[in-house]
This record gives C-alpha cells, structure tokens and sequence, in this order.
C-alpha cells in the first residue's frame, strides 16, 4: 500500500461526502414534485408524454395499484428489449452482421437489464448491434435506475405521511428521475466521457495496421452515451467485455475517478433526501456513517490483500502486488477501490478482473453483495435496501430494552418486521440454494473457469450477483448456456421484484399509521449508538447467513494460496 | 387488482414506446451529433496516423512480437490484443494454468533481458487485454535488450523512456506509466535518423 493509494482514496470518500447534500436537495425537489430550473428545458416533454399515455400525474396510488403499475411496466420494459434483441440481424446499425441472440440469452439480458443487473453472460463487441446497445440496453439504463429511485421515493412518502392512503404516483416519479437527473446528467458525463477518449459514433469497428504490421479491427460505437449512464444508474452493464477495465470506456485515470464518483453520487444524496423527508436530516447522516464504516473496512482489505500480492508468484520471483487482470493506468489502489464501490453499490461494471483478485481480496467484493448491497448500494434499491435492515434493527434494539420499536414517528409493529424479513431473507435462499444446484449438475458444472475452491467461487459468486441485482462476475465462469442464462433469469427477477413487492407494502402500512412523537422513551436512531447497532444487524444477518458458503470457496482458496497449492 | 392491472396498460405501453424513442434513439443521436462535432478525433477512437496510414489507437495496445520493440503485457483478448475480444485471463490466484505462463513468460524474459528483477506487470495480463501501457520499471527493464537489438546507445533509449513517462494527475490520480507504441513510434524514429 502507498501513501497515494489512501490519499486517493480519502479524497474519493472527501469529495463524496461533499456531494451528499447538494444531490440529495436536488433529489428532494423530485421527490416532492417542485418545479426545478430544467422544467424549462424538459417540461413539455414531460407534460406531453403523460398526456400521451394518458396519465394524471397528481393522482395519489396506494401500494398495491403503485407497486402493480410499477410490475407492469417493468414486463412491457422486459418484452421491449427481449424483441430487440432477437430481431437484431434484421434490425439496421449492425455494422458487424451480427445475428439474432437466441431465446435464453435474449431472456437472460433482457432480465438483466430490466432489474438494473446487467449481468451479461455475452461480450458486448462480439454479439451485440450498435442499435441493439442504444435501443434495447441504455433505456433500460436509465428506466431501471428511474424506477429503483421512484421505489426509494414511495418508501420515503410511507414514513413521512401520516394516514395518508397514497405512496405517491409511480409514472410522475420514473418520469420526472428520468427528465430532470438522470438525462441532464448523463448528457454533461457523456461529453465530457468523449472528450476524454469514449468513442461516440455509429460505426461499427475501424481497422488499423499495428508497427510490426499487423491488422487489429477496434471495435467503435456510440459508447460514451451508454457509458455515462451505465455509472450514473448503477447499471454496470459495459458496452465492451471488459467493461471499465476497457481502454474505451475508461481511457483515463480521471475517468476513473469519475465513474467512480458517479457510482455513489445518487445513493449517498439519497440518504441526505430520506433525512430531509423525515424531517431530520441526522436520519440521513446516521445512515450514512454506517455505511462509510463498513465500506472503508471493506476498502482496507481489498488494497491490503491486493498490494500484498500473489505468494505463489512471489516464490516464482515475481515481486510485488497483484496486477494480473489490472491495468497499469489505473494500478493497484484504484482497481481495489473500484472493486468495493461497483459492489456495494450494485452498479457491477468493473475495472479490473475480480476473478484473479487475492482470494482475499476478492471476497470482500462478493460479501459486499452478498450483505445486500447496502452499503450506499443501487440507485434507489441501495437506501430502501438499507431501511428494511433499519426496521430490523429497531425490533432488535425494542426487544433489547423492552420498548416498542419506533423508527422516525412511525410504530413498527409485527407485520413491518414480517415483511422486511420476507424481503431479507430472499437473497441466501435463492444465492445459496442456485448455488448448491449448480455445484451438483454437470451443466453447472461446466461453467466454472478454474479448478478448486476457486471454481466454487465463481458459481457462488455468479447466483450472488445474480440475486444481488449486482452483474459483475468472477468471469471465467461460462455462463451463456441455457442451464445459466434461465437459472440466473430467474434469480435476478426473484431478487429484485421479491425484495420491492414486501417494501412497498411496507410503504403502504407505514403511511396510513398515526405520527409517533419521539419521547424520552424512544430508542434515538441518530448518533453513534444507532449507528454501530445497524453495522452490527447488517454484518450478522448477511455475514453468518454466507460464512459457511465463503468458507468453502473464498477461505479455502486463501489457504491453499499462502500454502502454494494450486489447481 | 384487476382494476390496478387494466390502468396500467396504456400508460406502461405508450411510456415504454415514448422512452424509446427518447432514450434509445435521440438521446444516443444528439450525443453522436455533438462528439462528432467538437471531439472528431476522440469520437472515432483516438487514432494515429503515420505517412497516411492509421497506425493503432493511441488508447489501445498492440502486441509487440520483435525483440526490437518494447514489449507490451501479456494479453487474454483472444490471440493477444484483439480488439474485437477484450478480455482479462480470469485465472484466479491459485490457478496451475496462471502459474505455468508466468513461469514460461518469465524465463523467456530473463533470456532476453538478463540479471534483473522482473516488473510484476510484464508477466500479468491486464484487465482488458487492450492496456496500452507498461509501468516505467517495465521499461527501463527492456532498454539495455533493445539498445543491444538496435545497436544504439543505452543512454537514448533511456532518455527516450524518461521522456515518455506519463505522471499521475495532481500526484495522485493514476499511476506512472508508459504508452507502448507512443515510445516504439519514437523508437523507430531514432532508428531512422541514425542508419
């Protein structure tokens, strides 16, 4: 580790930090449906769209017809980019002459996309069409993000109103995440992306001569468009391979640290937005520390283990840390720092290989995921993650000291902590037991790259991702069969909508209840009490519910590591 | 319910026309408009041109086989830097596949540049197969090899690879590191004044 590595890190977390509050006012005019300068500019087109679909924007939703509306949406999304890719060999802007992807790996991507995941089990310069990129992946994109925000919005109105019957209106909410942040936005990103290296034009490839004379084709397209929103959403899903880690996507150190930035950018002002709402802002800041706690601790090992570097290269006479699967551009302390943000956020593009991390070192990655991705977490899904972890903590701390739980003027009571359950305890049934699937199938079998406990990791870490709507991978995992592409459809659906259904019902209980004063005999869910009580309830539900599992993949390959076994 | 569901569809498939039609089509078409206005050269993929011919990107590695040439990392995108391939090796820290071609890739360095200790980067591939460049001690590894090859002082070569050293941002964003075929075009150049 050097002493630039923590600078840069510390000046990530420092910039971060300054980023909170102004994202989370602006966030906080979108939740509360003001008017914002861009209205101006994006306006009609908002009044027009909602006129064409014939929607009244100031029409108040109870959760069932919100959380309907929201489903139904979300499968006209799904059905959208499922035909585009199958009729993509008819479809113009194919430079490359790909075909029409076949119907499991349509179904898979068009999931993936849906549910902010973009787990791609393809390489994007090698199947897919410049059109198939811009019409059947950015919009998910952006309409993935709009509706993990517009769900962390609904969750906000249900502690915020007192017995109110509506959560808000979901096509108001998508609409308006949509046209004043996440386009403005990503139109600034993507030209300062161009500027910087991205390429942004519709052909489809250019040919070069390399010195000694040899022909290299580059693929090209319009990346930076896509790039810009795949980080600001906390999609992941890379134009390229090798996503991040690809020179056209990330060209610079710089870009780097932005895309970075961007990761976090909505899910931090989201926990300054949910404190405003609530009417405290220390609500949004005691959030926040406690996931900056667990996020820094993660930080510390992934550097830690990746600067100490690979033993069995070292007897090898290869000094220093792990580069293998890192670029020299961005080096050791930027590729760790990227590997713990894309996944505690479950944003999942990467810019270096987790696969050939340290054992270590790539585990914190897939325990990020794995705790639920909480830690700032999804655009949306990351802070309504996080709350549901919130109810759990303030049952435990009640029980504890025998009060009735509060949490910020609202009475949890036996059906909140029931359905916050139901929404946690999803992710280890489905990772674990689609994991334990594949590891006794021969088609499950098949997949992994790597022999031993890493091969084991690599299909745990693939249904973690999968069910944590994460989409980065261990990589060498071969996942384009029909085995993979339909069991993990299946889990990235399950572990986003399985997880919303019982959260917006949760929403719907919490606005109709009474407004609690806080009294001397409240439970105080600011300061650092509260604070270290939620990274305990986060560490011990996702911790032991997975230590077994990293005990038998990530564990073992360390010991086999720093003993010299290989596989 | 089925109240909820019949509400739902008009907006759900105007909506879902409407955004595709903004997101997926205007949005990535004006952002085309305007990179291929005032960024042309970055836009197209930042390429170099040499006597009227393009040479490579300058954001994107080229194998260098020739002992004449600074050796690039080694590269897991399909044959080595296939540009329609990117890709890292994925082999994982205990993998007997990582450790044989380090060893391999190693003696064959040694043989070719005798008596120093190995810069981990030119024996790792890189995330993307595609990484243009190496770190200064992977190139000032390789100068004394190719200095011999091209029967020119070691002293110009090392010059060559000190100018050619790119520093972090603010000293701190990003590491030290070195463009392969900026310095190999350079290389060549020197070569030319010379014979």
């Amino acid at each position: 580790m050097t002493l630039q590595g923590w600078i840069l890190i510390l000046a990530f977390v420092g910039i971060l930090l300054a980023l909170a509050k102004p994202m989370g006012l602006w966030l906080f005019a979108l939740y509360e449906g003001r008017r914002t300068p861009l209205h101006t500019v994006f306006g009609p087109i908002e009044s027009s769209f909602y006129k064409l679909a014939g929607i009244n924007p100031n029409e108040e939703q109870g959760w069932r017809r919100y959380a309907v509306h929201m489903l139904i949406f979300n499968a006209a999304l799904l059905l959208f980019t499922y035909a585009v890719l199958r009729l993509q060999g008819v479809l113009p802007l194919n430079g490359l002459g790909y075909a029409g992807i076949g119907a499991d790996g349509a179904f898979n991507t068009a999931v993936s996309f849906t549910t902010n995941t973009n787990w791609q089990w393809y390489s994007g310069e090698a199947a897919m069409s410049n059109l198939s990129q811009m019409l059947a992946l950015t919009i998910q994109n952006f309409l993935s993000a709009a509706t993990g925000i517009a769900l962390a919005f609904a969750l906000f109105r249900g502690f915020a109103r007192r017995e109110a019957k509506g959560i808000g209106n979901f096509w108001a909410d998508v609409t308006r995440v949509t046209l004043y942040l996440l386009l403005p936005i990503s139109i600034v990103y993507a030209i300062y992306l161009i500027a910087s290296g991205v390429p942004q034009t519709f052909a489809a490839s250019v040919d070069v001569t390399t010195l000694e004379g040899v022909k290299q084709t580059l693929a090209l397209g319009p990346v930076a468009s896509q790039e810009a929103i795949k980080m600001l959403g906390t999609n992941g899903g890379g134009f390229f391979n090798a996503n991040s880690a690809h020179p056209f996507e990330n060209p610079t150190a710089l870009t780097n640290l932005v895309q970075m930035l961007s990761i976090f950018s909505i899910g931090v002002g989201l926990t300054y937005t949910f404190g405003k709402a609530v009417g405290n802002v220390r609500q949004g800041w005691a959030i926040l520390a406690a996931m900056m706690i667990i996020f820094l601790v993660g930080v510390t090992i992934v550097y830690w283990q990746e600067a100490a570097g690979n033993p069995i290269l070292h007897n090898l006479g290869i000094a220093g840390g792990n580069m293998e699967g890192k670029e020299v551009r961005f080096g050791i302390a930027a590729s760790a720092l990227f590997s713990v943000v894309t996944t505690a956020a479950s944003c999942g593009a990467v810019n270096a290989m987790h696969d050939s991390f340290t054992a270590l070192g790539g585990m914190i990655p897939l325990l990020n995921i794995q705790l639920g991705e909480v830690v700032i977490g999804g655009v949306g899904a990351g802070i309504y993650g996080f709350l549901l972890f919130a109810i759990l903590a303030v049952f435990v701390a009640g029980l504890m000291v025998g009060r009735t739980p509060e949490y910020v003027g609202k009475k949890i009571e036996s059906r909140e902590v029931k359905l916050a359950v139901l929404a946690i305890a999803v992710l280890p049934l489905i990772i674990l037991g689609g994991t334990a699937i594949a590891s006794v199938l021969e088609v499950g079998l098949a997949g992994p790259l790597n022999k031993g406990p890493h091969g084991f990791s690599e299909i745990l870490y693939g249904f973690t991702s999968a069910v944590g709507n994460n989409g980065s991978a261990f990589a060498g995992l071969t996942s384009g069969t029909p085995f993979y592409n339909g069991m993990l459809g299946v889990a990235m659906w399950i572990g986003r909508f399985c997880v919303i259904v019982p959260m917006l019902a949760i929403a719907g209980g919490l606005a109709a209840k009474k407004y609690t004063p806080e009294t001397a005999g409240s439970f105080p869910t600011t300061g650092p009490l509260w604070t270290g009580l939620l990274v305990g309830i986060v560490l011990i539900v996702g911790g032991l519910t997975f230590l077994p599992s990293l005990a038998l993949g990530p564990i073992a390959d360390h010991v086999a590591m720093i003993n010299g076994q290989t596989f | 319910m089925n109240k909820d569901i019949i509400t739902s569809l008009r907006p759900a498939l105007v909506m879902t026309m409407l955004f595709a039609i903004l997101l997926g089509l205007a949005y990535p078409m004006a952002l085309t408009g305007i990179g291929q206005m005032l960024f042309p050269a970055q836009a197209n993929g930042s390429l170099i041109e040499q006597d009227g011919k393009v040479v490579g990107s300058m954001l994107i590695g080229q194998g260098f086989a020739s002992d004449r040439y600074f050796s690039s990392r080694p590269s897991a995108a399909g044959d080595g830097y296939n540009g329609l391939a990117s890709s890292g090796s994925n082999l994982g820290p205990t993998s007997a596949a990582l450790v044989d071609r380090v060893k391999a890739d190693s003696e064959t360095l040694a043989k070719a540049n005798p008596g120093k200790p190995i810069p981990v980067d030119l024996v790792t591939a890189s995330g993307s197969g595609l990484d243009p460049d190496i770190s200064p001690e992977a190139a000032y590894y390789q100068v004394e090899r190719i200095a011999r090859v091209r029967g020119i002082e070691t002293a110009k070569v090392r010059a060559l690879v000190e100018a050619g050293i790119q520093q972090p941002l603010f000293g701190i964003v990003g590491e030290p590191r070195v463009n392969v075929l900026e310095i190999n075009r350079r290389l060549d150049q020197i070569g030319a004044t010379k014979r």
